[in-house]
């Protein structure tokens, strides 16, 4: 019982401060945008004519994968924050399993990262894209699983860092190459060899998969998903478990 | 009375230094238990591992009548802290940085509301509860974790150097505050200083050097075990004073800058015979009971704080002298 109710209030702590900082959702949601347009419009003049899929539509899911990312690693590293300004202490003395203490903010960050998702989400029509209710409905449920994954991911990463100077270092040493290994701005299966298994060690990698296994019509060739959407999933789930135990373990493990 | 801690042999290791060196001592309910420390003595890291944030290298600590490193849990559900350095969350509201507490501690809904607006009038932060701590000065910032630490109603309350920082007034307040827990509220209060003053209002005291509990005991207790009183006499003629002093009481006073002085049990019993003993020859008395800075010069050979030093270095240096004798 204190359990859930420690869950709820990290996640609602999230939330309050995530709409009182106006400036970090403008940011959050301008950055998959500008991706989305400002790359997206300028590669679809030299990749669309060649595979028959305009770069944008191909780009969409990895783009909303891009927002998870950032958004749901944002989220989790804000532990690092509260461990520079002591208010991690206040969680890790309290009467609460450590399990649930990781449960509750890679919640915040499925919450913080969900909005995002909506937002980005709705711009489908302005693309050129065609979905069904229900693969909207669908789009938004996976993201919301898929940043429950790399939230809990972000917080496996946390743990390992005390202050906020190696936010430059997770940004270009995990953040980016996750990024660029997950498919989003171009199928896995064009990278050569060792990145070829780098991005299928990516979580990121399924999520994004599972997006275009989603939206992507039949037919979408070369550009189209790598792996069947039940291997996604299994892959989301399986690894959010994984980071949960991971994470809980090492909040446990003592100095 | 039950103890509500109890240590045994405590140590705590951080690679080669050792932090917390074999500590042992009892805590008994509804006191106040001072622990008090020059920079450095150990007393945070003893405060951690009671709190079960980090785990002792050997021996054991009980809180509650539960062990610290084996059920942490049980230990943290009837504990409160405040810690060394702020842990507020500083973009959240005074009131909302009181609620989040209380979820994780799991108050009742219910109760949440008031048992926060309480605690904040308690404390005299109701009329900002709804402004962000940041906005908030330093003193403020204690007096609000006090009021986190006591919102679950722990049955013991740690509190690493809580006046830290704060003014005299809000000192005096928060200490109003803190000397009641016990009696009013049933609460035991673990603190650690290094202001004498507040060492001296504790029920019991460890005195801490170098990671080992040099003494231990009531303040009274260990001041008297300096040796009690010192009574200093202005007299018309110390040396005649001076002889019917020895004659009458059997000590013998020595001399020092025009002024008699001679060792006292307790000076208000002893100094009516003194000046009986000396009919029309005494000018002025006054007399000087140890200190607990005293006793800390006495166990560890240095002051606890060298600008805690006060009143005229002659004086100090006198009793250095006497304490040194003992
Ligand atoms: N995490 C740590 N790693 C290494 N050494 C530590 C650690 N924490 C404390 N120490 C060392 O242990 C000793 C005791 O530190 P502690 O913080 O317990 O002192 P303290 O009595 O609380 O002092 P202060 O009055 O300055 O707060 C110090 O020498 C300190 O440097
Ligand atoms: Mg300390």
């Amino acid at each position: 019982m204190t359990d859930l109710n420690a869950i709820y209030v990290i996640v609602m702590r999230e939330l309050k401060k995530f709409v009182r900082e106006k400036s970090r959702l403008v940011s959050s949601i301008a950055r998959p945008l500008i991706w989305l347009f400002l790359v997206g419009a300028g590669m679809s003049r030299l990749v669309g004519p060649r595979t028959g899929m305009p770069y944008t539509r191909f780009i969409f899911p990895g783009i909303l994968g891009m927002t998870i990312l950032f958004s749901s690693i944002f989220s989790s590293i804000s532990i690092i924050w509260d461990k520079e300004f002591g208010f991690l202490k206040e969680i890790l003395v309290a009467p609460v399993r450590r399990s649930s203490i990781v449960i509750g903010k890679s919640l915040s960050g499925t919450a913080v990262s969900s909005i995002q998702v909506f937002i980005v989400l709705m711009m489908f029509p302005v693309i050129g894209e065609r979905l069904s209710f229900f693969q909207v409905a669908l789009t938004l449920l996976v993201g919301m699983l898929v940043s429950f994954s790399i939230s809990s991911f972000g917080i496996v990463i946390a743990t390992f860092y005390e202050n906020y100077e190696s936010f430059s270092v997770i940004m270009n040493f995990i953040i980016m190459p996750m990024f660029f290994l997950s498919g989003a701005m171009y199928p896995v299966k064009l990278l050569p060899g060792a990145l070829k298994w780098a991005s299928r060690l990516n979580p990121l990698t399924y999520g994004v998969d599972a997006l275009k296994n989603i939206m992507f019509h039949a037919g979408a060739g070369a550009m189209g998903p790598d792996f069947s959407f039940t291997l996604d999933m299994l892959v989301i789930l399986l690894s959010s478990a994984a980071f949960v135990l991971l994470a809980s373990v090492f909040f446990e493990r003592k100095q | 009375m039950p103890a509500v801690i109890s240590v045994e042999a405590l140590t705590r290791k951080f690679g080669q230094l050792t932090a917390v060196d074999g500590i042992s001592f009892q805590v008994e309910e509804k006191t106040i238990f001072g622990f008090l420390g020059p920079n450095g003595a150990g007393k945070t890291t003893t405060i951690s591992i009671l709190c079960t944030l980090i785990n002792p290298t050997s021996g054991r600590a009980i809180v509650n009548g539960h062990d610290c490193k084996k059920e942490p849990r049980l230990v943290r559900s009837s504990i409160g802290i405040v810690f060394q350095d702020s842990t507020l969350d500083k973009d959240l509201t005074a009131y909302e940085n009181l609620v989040f507490h209380a979820y994780i501690y799991g108050v009742k809904k219910q109760e949440i509301r008031k048992r926060a607006e309480d605690a904040l009038r308690f404390m005299g932060l109701f009329e900002r509860k709804d402004d962000l701590v940041k906005r908030f000065s330093g003193g403020m910032k204690r007096r609000l974790e006090v009021a986190r630490g006591l919102i679950h109603r722990p049955r013991v309350l740690f509190m690493d150097e809580p006046t830290l920082g704060l003014d005299p007034q809000s000192r005096a307040h928060l200490w109003e505050a803190i000397s009641g827990l016990p009696k009013e509220h049933g609460v035991t209060v673990f603190m650690t200083t290094h202001y004498m003053d507040e060492a001296e209002v504790c029920d019991r005291l460890a005195i801490i050097d170098g990671g080992r509990i040099i003494a231990q005991g009531s303040p009274g207790e260990l001041k008297r075990s300096l040796g009690g009183d010192i009574i200093f006499l202005k007299t018309a003629d110390n040396k005649k004073a001076a002889l019917k002093i020895k004659e009458a009481l059997g000590i013998t006073p020595g001399e020092k800058e025009g002024e008699l002085f001679l060792a006292s049990g307790r000076a208000e019993e002893q100094i009516p015979a003194v000046i009986r003993a000396l009919p029309d020859l005494v000018l002025s008395v006054r007399f000087q009971r140890p200190t607990l800075n005293d006793v800390f010069l006495k166990f560890t050979g240095r002051e606890i704080r060298q600008q805690d030093v006060q009143g005229p270095d002659s004086l100090k240096e006198d009793l250095r002298a006497y304490v040194r004798r003992h």
